[in-house]
């Protein structure tokens, strides 16, 4: 855990209100693992006061990038970062996915901007694991595509891909992949993560999700970030504990 | 003049200088140390420790609001035994100087806390918590309650030898009757604010913001209510006083100190810069440095009021 001034190198928006920024945080980068996160000050004032924290999507030697979308005026204030301003970063914190277990097909399972850990775990997976994603949005509009090779898209309204979830999509596809033993790796939103934590129960599949809270420090001193504990005896703290939890472990 | 004594005293309790980290704003030390240095700050105060250990309450507990947060943490803690045997050790090696803050929901409970938490060395203050805004039994009813105040801190002074704080609500009037009653009865200081009730909704779903309703505003929002808390208690009552509320950086902590504080507690800031605590111990060098100061605590009270 770190607190680095990090200098914006670019802020691009890649698809309707959605951006990519990177930074350079040579600490960050170098300790940062797939599934772990940053807590970032996104102005010197206390408006907003509280750090906002975000996956970390991708590193690139010194460079740190992560993937976010306007929902309200911190991640605002954030788009409207420019080359060379500084931020403040604090990270990388949490769990990060758990890559040694037993497994030879990884399965990406994302909803909108779900997909931001996995450009880093598909490095990180890569030559070790196979893998298959599928990733769902609501439109065409909404579609992230990164540097994802060939990946199973389902959109709401079916302007691109399945029309429908994307679990609906893995369902269809699930039967090709009988002869591996597969890993789920779910990241998005909650209702999502309820339903994949369903279907891998169902499947009997290996299933690690990503799960978010509100948060004020991240790193455990706060205890903001509750989520329940499978056997009901109390809770996980999402940012220490978490945020990647097997599916089994946690009731959202 | 380089030697500028920063050090402060309360009951038997000297402090090393008078910065402290509040209650439920450090954990148990562990998590923050990675980013200050706290054998350097005056001292630490632990989260609320109960007997039981307490779940604490479901989501959502925290909320931001304007300059401010709102939680509903609902006392979440590892319980008294489990602080003994897990927290302690940790705690002895930080070299740092460690308050036990205690809630409790019987005055019984208080006083089992204290006894058998009296008995460890490395514990050199208690802070007791009588102002808890957000759990059903206990807390607000003691902090609202001044014949509350009274018993509980009488029969904790019984119960402890070493220095011993009384946590003041500022969800009250008059919160100058209960540090009067709290001196009265045996404490050797109280500590001002903990948070202010608030609520916060949502204008689509009309739902509370957090799940308990209301919950216990923190951060810069409050620290005009902190500051005339402080200065009520300082105008009203000869006991030191420990201020928190919203401070962020030196400046904040010197308008504590001016109105009446011996010393000050950070909370909420811990969660945006944890090594503000030693920023701010620096800044109050400095401030002296420039203000030929000698000694930090004369600046306590030192209002202008002319
Ligand atoms: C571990 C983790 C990883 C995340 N990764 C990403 C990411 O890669 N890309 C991305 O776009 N977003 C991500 N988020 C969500 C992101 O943090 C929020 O979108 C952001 O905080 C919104 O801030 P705002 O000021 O724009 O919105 P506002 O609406 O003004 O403020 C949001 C406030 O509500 C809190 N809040 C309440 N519920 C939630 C919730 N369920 N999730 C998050 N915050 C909540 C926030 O802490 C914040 O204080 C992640 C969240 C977590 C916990
Ligand atoms: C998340 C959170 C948890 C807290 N938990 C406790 C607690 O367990 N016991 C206590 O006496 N005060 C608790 N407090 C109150 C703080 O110690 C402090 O009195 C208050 O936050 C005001 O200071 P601040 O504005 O600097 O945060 C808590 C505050 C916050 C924000
Ligand atoms: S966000 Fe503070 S404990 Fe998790």
């Amino acid at each position: 855990m770190i607190i680095e001034n990090s200098k914006v190198i670019s802020n691009i928006e890649i698809a309707n209100n959605i951006f990519l920024l990177t930074v350079r945080s040579p600490q960050i980068a170098s300790h940062g693992k797939a599934g772990q996160f940053c807590n970032i000050k996104v102005s010197n004032s206390n408006y907003p006061l509280l750090r906002r924290p975000f996956s970390i999507c991708d590193i690139n030697n010194d460079e740190v990038s992560f993937l976010f979308n306007i929902v309200g005026e911190g991640t605002k204030i954030l788009s409207g970062k420019k080359e060379n301003d500084v931020i403040n970063i604090l990270g990388p914190l949490g769990n990060g996915f758990l890559l040694n277990d037993d497994f030879d097909l990884a399965v990406f399972v994302a909803g909108g901007l779900g997909i931001a850990p996995f450009p880093l775990l598909q490095k990180e997976l890569k030559n070790k694991k196979q893998i298959e994603r599928f990733f769902g949005a609501r439109t065409a509009a909404e579609i992230i595509t990164l540097d994802f090779e060939e990946s199973h898209w389902a959109t709401d309204d079916g302007s691109l891909g399945r029309r429908g979830t994307v679990l609906d999509l893995l369902d269809s596809e699930i039967n090709n992949f009988t002869n591996y033993k597969l890993k789920i790796f779910g990241c998005g939103p909650t209702p999502m993560l309820k339903a994949l934590q369903k279907y891998s129960e169902e499947k009997k599949i290996k299933c690690e999700i990503s799960v978010e809270s509100a948060m004020a420090c991240g790193f455990g001193i706060c205890q903001g970030c509750p989520v329940e504990k499978n056997d009901k005896s109390g809770f996980y703290l999402i940012c220490k504990d978490g945020p990647v939890f097997n599916s089994s472990d946690v009731i959202l | 003049m380089n030697n500028i004594d920063l050090s402060v005293s309360i009951g038997k309790l000297k402090l090393k200088n008078p910065v402290l980290l509040a209650s439920g704003t450090v954990g148990y030390g562990n998590e923050i140390s990675k980013f200050i240095d706290l054998s350097k700050i005056g001292a630490i105060v632990t989260k609320s420790i109960s007997l039981k250990p307490r779940k604490g309450n479901p989501p959502q507990r925290i909320v931001e609001t304007s300059s401010g947060m709102l939680n509903a943490i609902g006392l979440a803690n590892v319980g008294l035994e489990v602080f003994v045997k897990e927290k302690l050790p940790f705690l002895e090696e930080l070299k740092t100087t460690l308050i036990c803050n205690i809630a409790a929901s019987s005055i019984e409970e208080y006083v089992q806390c204290i006894r058998i938490l009296s008995e460890h060395e490395i514990i050199k203050a208690f802070e007791i918590n009588v102002s808890c805004p957000n759990v059903k039994d206990g807390g607000l009813i003691f902090g609202n309650n001044i014949e509350a105040v009274k018993k509980i801190t009488s029969e904790v002074r019984k119960a402890t030898e070493k220095t011993l704080l009384i946590k003041l609500s500022p969800n009250t009037a008059d919160i100058w009757k209960f540090a009067e009653a709290a001196k009265n009865e045996g404490a050797d200081a109280v500590s001002a604010i903990n948070t202010l009730v608030g609520a916060a909704f949502d204008i689509k779903t009309k739902k509370p913001k957090i799940k308990n309703i209301t919950g216990g505003l923190s951060g810069p929002a409050i620290k005009p209510v902190a500051l005339a808390k402080v200065f009520e208690i300082h105008r009203n009552v000869d006991i030191p006083i420990i201020g928190i509320g919203g401070i962020s950086n030196t400046e904040d902590a010197i308008e504590f100190l001016i109105a009446g504080a011996s010393a000050v507690q950070l909370g909420t800031i811990n969660f945006i810069n944890p090594n503000a605590g030693i920023e701010i111990i620096e800044g109050l060098k400095n401030y002296c440095l420039q203000n030929n100061v000698n000694n930090i605590s004369k600046l306590t009270g030192s209002y202008n009021l002319s």
